[in-house]
């Protein structure tokens, strides 16, 4: 979804695994044949007004809701949550982190790919509360959910794309190929 | 800065690529901003177009109308400070500013030297003319480049000649070889290192962006065009006749660039553009301002 924010870097990732992808920036992309999405960071409220300006916000929640594997990052996490395309049964926290100041990066677990994730947090949300047994959580830092999984979809309060670790991604594109 | 934040830093830079950050006088203008898909707004008491307009020395913002900007809205806040007032920046790192442009805007402070951006945590965007300015704003610690187009004129020529410089600039070095670099970084007068980097990536090493005279959706899908990854919007949408549907329309602009149908559906009944300047007809040229 190449509305706003770092789209860029995902296709980046994405070519470097071998995947092929395509942007989509408004209705006529969507049709185009796709075998997963990926929501990137940005702003959310952007993204979010774009979506339903551009007549796209219908249709992305109906496919995702009809299979179409999605990983969405930081902005994207939002996106998916209940206040917005409400595809994932999560409540998410916006800049739960503050302001810029508060930005950081760390690394820890997340459940599925291994240990030592590199996590870059921009502004970043964090997940309140998982809301049906399906939303499963895969990662914490400091005792917040930071990463989750519910059917095949997948977020991240961090940034993958931004970090040389592609174990993401990979996992991602399995759940794709699955 | 340690090198984490100033990656951190260039990095929220990157979070606000194919967006569009609105000059915001007011709380209410923020919350306008936001509503029409601003992916940040820049908090600041008088608009270029009204800094030109008023003449004399023309400074940092009130922190507290700052304050009620940063409570109005949920998207970044970024604010100015004038060229070399360093004390200017501790203050808007005080209110935990997203972003501060060293801006030529204002009336600079230090007719010699920019901040040492490096002493900060938060991030800086500083304006360019050309691809040394550039590299001399990044080696300083700036973590965003914008052009420094000729705020307050609604006029794009300048913002168009900066970014066109810079492109071709970063180009030609691309196209050196590596035994060519140290006399380009002196000609450039920019840093080896950030030279050979360009020259090695074929762009900057930071998020660049358009300012300066941006007015129409026309105006925006040019700069995105001819290479810029966003865009500044300052004086053109509230000094226009209708703020909201202009920004909201500059907003998809940027976001469909390439589409020239749908730039032709946007740019109807806008209301009036603002009234505007001719480059010409002005006597003041910031972008002279700090190199």
């Amino acid at each position: 979804m190449a509305l706003q924010g770092a789209f860029i870097e995902h296709e980046a990732m994405l070519r470097r695994l071998g995947a092929e992808c395509f942007e989509v920036r408004q209705a006529s992309d969507w049709g185009r044949p796709k075998d997963g999405l990926i929501l990137p960071g940005g702003e959310s409220t952007v993204q979010r007004r774009l979506l339903e300006d551009l007549g796209l916000f219908g249709a992305v929640r109906r496919d995702i809701l009809a299979g179409l594997p999605v990983l969405g990052t930081c902005a994207g996490m939002i996106l998916l949550s209940q206040t917005h395309l409400a595809t994932m049964h999560m409540r998410v926290r916006r800049n739960a982190y503050g302001r810029q100041l508060g930005s950081f990066r760390t690394g820890n677990r997340v459940e599925g790919i291994g240990g030592d994730v590199p996590m870059t947090f921009i502004r970043a949300p964090y997940i309140e509360e998982t809301l049906s047994p399906e939303c499963r959580p895969l990662a914490r830092v400091d005792g917040h959910i930071v990463a989750a999984r519910e059917g095949k979809q997948m977020a991240t309060a961090f940034h993958p794309e931004l970090d040389g670790d592609t174990r993401i991604h990979e996992a991602f594109l399995q759940l794709v190929s699955e | 800065m340690n090198n984490e934040r100033q990656q951190l830093n260039r990095q929220l830079a990157q979070m606000l690529k194919g967006g569009v950050i609105m000059d915001v006088t007011t709380p209410e203008q923020a919350r306008i901003a936001e509503e029409a898909g601003a992916c940040a707004v820049m908090a600041l008491e008088r608009i270029p177009a009204d800094i030109r307009a008023a003449g004399g020395v023309s400074r940092m913002s009130d922190p507290k109308m700052i304050r009620g900007i940063q409570e109005a809205v949920s998207i970044p806040v970024m604010a100015k400070c004038r060229i070399g007032h360093i004390a200017e920046a501790q203050i808007l790192q005080a209110i935990e500013i997203d972003y501060i442009d060293e801006s030529e805007v204002l009336s600079p402070a230090d007719n010699i030297h920019h901040i040492d951006k490096t002493r900060f945590d938060v991030p800086f965007v500083c304006g360019a003319k050309n691809l040394g300015e550039a590299l001399r704003r990044i080696a300083e610690g700036a973590t965003m480049i914008r052009t420094k187009g000729e705020p307050g004129t609604g006029d794009v020529v300048q913002a168009v000649s900066h970014m066109r410089l810079m492109q071709s600039e970063i180009r030609r070095l691309s196209a050196m070889s590596v035994d060519e670099l140290y006399e380009a970084a002196k000609q450039l007068q920019a840093p080896y290192e950030l030279v050979r980097w360009v020259h090695d990536n074929g762009r900057l090493p930071v998020v660049n962006f358009a300012a300066g005279g941006v007015a129409t959706p026309a105006d925006a899908a040019l700069m995105m065009q001819l290479g810029a990854e966003g865009v500044f919007v300052g004086s053109g949408i509230f000094k226009s006749g209708n703020p909201a549907k202009r920004a909201a329309a500059i907003v998809k602009a940027v976001t469909n660039w390439q589409d020239a149908k749908m730039l032709a559906e946007l740019s109807e009944d806008l209301g009036e553009a603002m009234v505007g300047i001719n480059e010409q007809e002005i006597e003041l040229l910031m972008a002279e301002r700090g190199k």
